[in-house]
């Protein structure tokens, strides 16, 4: 009855529009379709969720209406609005027996639900139920609906349904069973790693279609791991062949393609196996060379599958003679008008000059070509390709197109990732620090804050340790064209706080170095600085340090400063700044000042910045002061854990000295002598004056504050703050083993605190109940040796070993020219074959660990250029220079050259040189 | 694998956009954004590849095609082939027109459903299911008989 009630509606409603919805529905899209603002089609959109709210609440909404009203909620929702109200309601239209409804039911959840919604659980009992529907077309939309529903949790609750359905009659189930299962091992493959074996008995079904649904998933389950799937290489063959032959049925074929889409996949299955495995490689190479004989270039499909051919050649192993074929294939693309081909061609070109460097040469042209194309995406691509063949010798020409490039893009990322590709090139075969200097501005002043702040350290500190020789006449060179290129960086407007920072920090440290600048011109531009940028506190902080260490160097010199009004003002105004740091900074410029001219210069020594800061871990210098306190009736230091560790001793030692340890000593401690600048390691706050030598403090707080402004010196491993010692002395439970003697139990930090007679009586009380030393020193020691024994055993190397990576990282400091090809020099044709593979010559290219190929590249190179004609002069010169730099016996040599090349770079003498390609390719 | 199927007007707005991926509304609206403003400054005879590894994440690239009023917008990852899928799209866009004979931006807003339904039947979880258009449109006049 009710149903008859439903239908009769149904019936008089009756007013279908055109396309089989509602008149309301047309009306709706029409009016956004006209809609002239983006507000007016908010209150659109806004007004027909409200009445689809009344709507779909009303009771006994016929089935087909609420249809409907789902889609138009589904409609809503594409268009960026809430429409959560409903989904309830196309939750239940899942549950309707109408296999119409049913679907609609199913892809409005779809396309409302994320697999972790709540009412997910509401849906899948009717999942369970129609999966095992007797209607196909229902089991095949919950399949569907199963691939986006459910998640981990739920999958064992379908699980078994969808296994039996791999062997249902129909194929169209069978094969959306495989692609249900297929989802589950994305999603969690645990859960299906048992039906491997039923995957692989699907591969031989008798309908072609669910094979190919098969490798969908094979391809996903090979990437996790190659291993299990090996011994399908000659069945996955096989079947390609017959697929290539045409063996297939005609309805696979695409535009007289046979089965493009299953042989793709195909290759790309067996480009994975046959990475690295010479045997399975072999077993490819017939039906490989099979497909590039056969495919018609003509047709797009055809076109892919070549493309994915020439993939898979280049990742198996290696095979000269179809090698050959791919790189003919690979010209063809690039040769091509169409740019989706040349995006293909510039992609193959990637893959193949891993294999074999030289093929780039013959497409110079047509890569520069799209390097120069409007199209950004084909750009971005060579730009890619150039990253990959970059070699000392082309480095100059292909960052200057990146920094070109990130020049003109406003999109973040990228210039990110790009900016961050330069740096890395700019990093390992920089021809000279000086275009290193040059080219980490550009990166600055274009991708600015977008880069990371270790870059800027590491370039500070090229800059303050120069080429690394013992050049010095080459280093002052390199810091006052520094200077120089800064002061006309800094006329331009808006420039990123990180490079304000560098400039801060070189103008502070070489500003007035040679000489040419005046140390008012200096600070005035520093001046200018923080004008540019008000709030920012890190970089008035990199001021002040800049304007205090230029005071210092123009007094220790014997000159006056004279600060000028802006700069008093600017200091005037820190000392109430909210930040302490600044605060400091300030009030260290202060006392700076005021010191005499040796201390300063012993303080802030003129280019010091990268000089070892020597820590006198036994605090050697506190020896007087030790004997002293000594004689005086201290008792020696323990360390922490002695002293806790012998508890037990005590009563039977402390008599000794039980006397003395249980008075306060009223008279003060004796002055200490005057500590090393360096081995302060005294926090910079204490400012008391009164009681200890104002030299003292002054050298130790300002030691400590400029080593941390020099960056350096805490990445790099020969200028690192030594503290090993140091710290282990003052840290908790540590035991230092070097420490024979026993330390002064007034150690720094107490000899500071001094004034305070709090310090003195907290120092006494200590000794008191400090246990007296005695030789119970032995026992920690052999733990530590143990220790040692237990880590070399466990990590399998010394302490020793260590020592090899600082060499390593220092090559890529940007001074590394010694052997810029070798971090890529090519892999061997196959990458991580077996050894056996490796060893093995006698079918595959020549392969000559002992020569560089890089170097045979460059010989190749240089050959073809000098054959070339004598317009192109320059290029050889810069590129013979650059390939003596790369084998150059000694660096001492190869630097020379390479400064002869950057002359030759810097100023022209020929013409001008048409023929980019002669740079970027020799 | 296919991460996503957008279709869209050339005035950025949807008229289908399927992801095979858990995305919140506010990331999908997110993302039909970025993709149009991506595509709409591009000529006709660029390349019908465009990087997305800002919008989808590493190595994920648009492979479009315009028809018409029309973006047909595929995301594939690197397990794909780009022209292949050019060509699947293709094979779509044909079968959507056995359909709904010569198949206009109103049909797609209006068979929402069958649309879908056709879709379903080439890709059904990012994974390419059927290419032949005449399979396709067999078994979706099944469903719709």
């Amino acid at each position: 009855m009710e149903q008859l009630k439903t239908i009769g509606r149904e019936l008089a409603m009756g007013s279908q529009g055109v396309w089989g919805s509602s008149k309301e529905f047309l009306e709706l899209v029409k009016t956004i379709g006209e809609a002239k603002s983006k507000a007016e089609e908010e209150r659109i959109v806004l007004a027909e969720i409200e009445s689809l709210k009344r709507r779909i609440q009303e009771p006994d909404v016929p089935r087909k209406k609420m249809k409907e009203y789902i889609m138009r909620l589904v409609y809503v929702e594409m268009l960026g609005h809430d429409a959560s109200f409903g989904y309830i309601h196309a939750v239940k239209m899942t549950h309707d027996d109408n296999l119409l409804l049913k679907r609609s039911g199913y892809l409005a959840v779809t396309l409302f639900l994320n697999e972790d919604h709540d009412l997910i659980i509401l849906i899948i009992n009717t999942i369970q139920k129609d999966l095992k529907s007797d209607n196909y077309l229902v089991c095949c939309a919950a399949l569907t609906a199963v691939c986006r529903l459910i998640n981990e949790e739920t999958i064992p609750a379908v699980l078994p349904q969808i296994v039996e359905l791999l062997n249902h009659q129909k194929e169209l189930v069978r094969k959306k069973a495989v692609m249900a299962l297929h989802r589950f091992f994305q999603r969690s493959p645990s859960t299906v790693s048992h039906l491997f074996p039923a995957f692989q008995e699907r591969l031989c079904d008798r309908d072609p279609s669910v094979m190919s649904a098969v490798l969908c998933a094979l391809y996903d389950m090979i990437l996790v791991n190659v291993k299990p799937f090996k011994h399908l290489v000659a069945s996955l063959v096989s079947i390609l062949k017959q697929a290539v032959e045409h063996r297939l049925p005609k309805s696979y074929d695409y535009h007289r393609t046979p089965a493009p889409f299953v042989q793709i996949k195909l290759l790309k299955i067996l480009a994975l196996l046959g990475t690295g495995d010479k045997a399975a490689s072999e077993n490819m190479f017939n039906v490989l060379g099979d497909i590039l004989k056969r495919s018609d270039s003509t047709s797009n499909i055809g076109n892919a599958i070549l493309y994915e051919c020439v993939r898979t050649l280049t990742s198996i192993y290696t095979n000269p003679r179809l090698l050959q074929n791919a790189a003919e294939i690979t010209a063809k693309f690039l040769k091509s008008d169409s740019h989706n081909l040349k995006y293909m061609g510039i992609d193959a070109l990637g893959r193949l000059i891993k294999i074999t460097p030289e093929c780039a040469e013959n497409h110079q042209l047509a890569v520069i070509d799209c390097l120069e194309d409007p199209d950004d995406t084909l750009k971005r691509k060579t730009l890619d390709l150039l990253y990959k063949m970059t070699k000392a010798n082309n480095v100059e020409v292909i960052v200057e197109r990146m920094v070109e490039y990130i020049r003109n893009i406003s999109d973040n990322h990228y210039k990110t990732e790009i900016s961050s590709r330069v740096i890395e090139l700019a990093e390992r075969y920089a021809p000279s620090n000086q275009w290193f200097i040059q080219t980490m501005n550009q990166v600055f002043e274009i991708a600015g804050d977008l880069v990371p702040q270790k870059v800027a350290h590491d370039l500070m500190r090229l800059i303050a340790e120069g080429a690394g020789e013992e050049d010095e006449d080459a280093d002052s060179h390199l810091r006052s064209s520094a200077v120089q290129a800064y002061l006309q960086i800094l006329k331009e407007p808006k420039l990123p706080s990180i490079l304000l920072q560098v400039i801060s920090w070189v103008l502070g440290e070489y500003g007035i170095a040679d000489g040419s600048h005046s140390a008012e011109f200096i600070i005035g531009k520093l001046c200018d600085i923080v004008a540019t940028r008000p709030g920012d506190d890190k970089l008035k902080g990199y001021v002040v340090s800049a304007i205090t260490k230029i005071c210092a160097f123009e007094k220790a010199a014997g000159q006056t400063v004279d600060l000028i009004p802006e700069c008093v003002s600017f200091i005037e105004e820190l000392y109430a700044s909210h930040s302490t740091d600044l605060q400091q900074r300030v009030y260290e410029f202060h006392a700076v000042l005021k010191l005499d001219r040796d201390t300063l210069a012993s303080i802030l020594p003129m280019d010091a910045s990268c000089e070892d800061i020597e820590v006198d871990k036994d605090l050697s210098f506190l020896n007087s002061f030790v004997e002293s306190a000594l004689a005086n009736g201290s008792r020696p230091y323990l360390s922490d854990n002695e002293r806790r560790g012998m508890g037990a001793m005590t009563t039977l030692a402390s008599n000794n000295d039980a006397g003395t340890s249980s008075l306060l000593r009223f008279q003060p401690y004796e002055k200490p002598s005057i500590p090393e600048p360096a081995a302060a390691l005294v926090t910079a706050s204490h400012y008391s004056q009164d009681a200890i030598d104002q030299h003292d403090i002054y050298s130790s707080a300002i030691t400590v504050s400029t080593s941390s402004k020099a960056p350096e010196s805490s990445s790099n491993d020969g200028t690192r703050l030594k503290l090993e010692g140091v710290q282990k002395k003052w840290g908790r439970p540590t035991y230092t083993p070097e420490a024979q003697v026993p330390k002064n139990p007034i150690n720094i930090s107490d000899s500071v605190k001094v004034s305070s007679s709090a310090a003195g009586k907290e120092a006494s009380s200590r000794n008191s109940s400090a246990p007296p030393y005695t030789e119970r020193k032995q026992p920690p020691q052999e733990i530590s040796a143990e220790k040692k024994k237990l880590a070399a055993s466990l990590f399998g190397s010394k302490a020793g070993d260590t020592k090899a990576k600082p060499a390593a990282k220092l090559q890529q400091n940007g001074t590394s020219k010694k052997a810029p090809a070798k971090p890529t020099s090519p892999p061997p044709p196959a990458p991580a074959p077996p050894p056996a593979d490796l060893l093995d010559l006698s079918d595959s290219l020549p392969q000559t660990p002992s020569v560089d190929p890089v170097d045979q590249l460059a010989d190749l190179i240089s050959v073809d250029s000098s054959a070339a004609t004598s317009t192109t002069s320059l290029v050889e010169q810069v590129f013979d220079a650059g390939k003596v730099a790369t084998k150059g016996p000694s660096p001492q040599a190869s630097l020379q050259k390479d400064a002869v090349s950057r002359q030759v770079g810097v100023t022209p003498s020929g013409g001008t040189n048409p023929d980019l390609f002669k740079d970027l390719f020799g | 694998m296919i991460d996503a199927v957008l279709v869209m007007n050339t005035q950025g707005k949807p008229r289908l956009a399927k992801f095979y991926k858990s995305l919140s509304p506010v990331k999908q609206q997110e993302i039909v954004r970025k993709v149009y403003s991506g595509l709409s400054s591009r000529a006709e005879h660029f390349c019908n590849f465009v990087e997305a590894d800002e919008i989808f994440g590493a190595r994920t690239k648009l492979v479009y095609k315009h028809f018409a009023t029309l973006y047909f917008v595929f995301v594939i990852d690197s397990g794909e082939s780009e022209l292949g899928i050019l060509d699947l799209i293709q094979v779509f866009v044909e079968t959507l027109d056995s359909i709904f004979k010569n198949v206009c931006e109103l049909d797609i807003v209006f068979n929402f459903n069958k649309v879908n339904t056709v879709l379903d039947e080439i890709v059904m979880g990012g994974q390419v299911v059927e290419t032949n258009s005449t399979e396709i449109v067999k078994s979706v006049q099944e469903i719709f008989k």
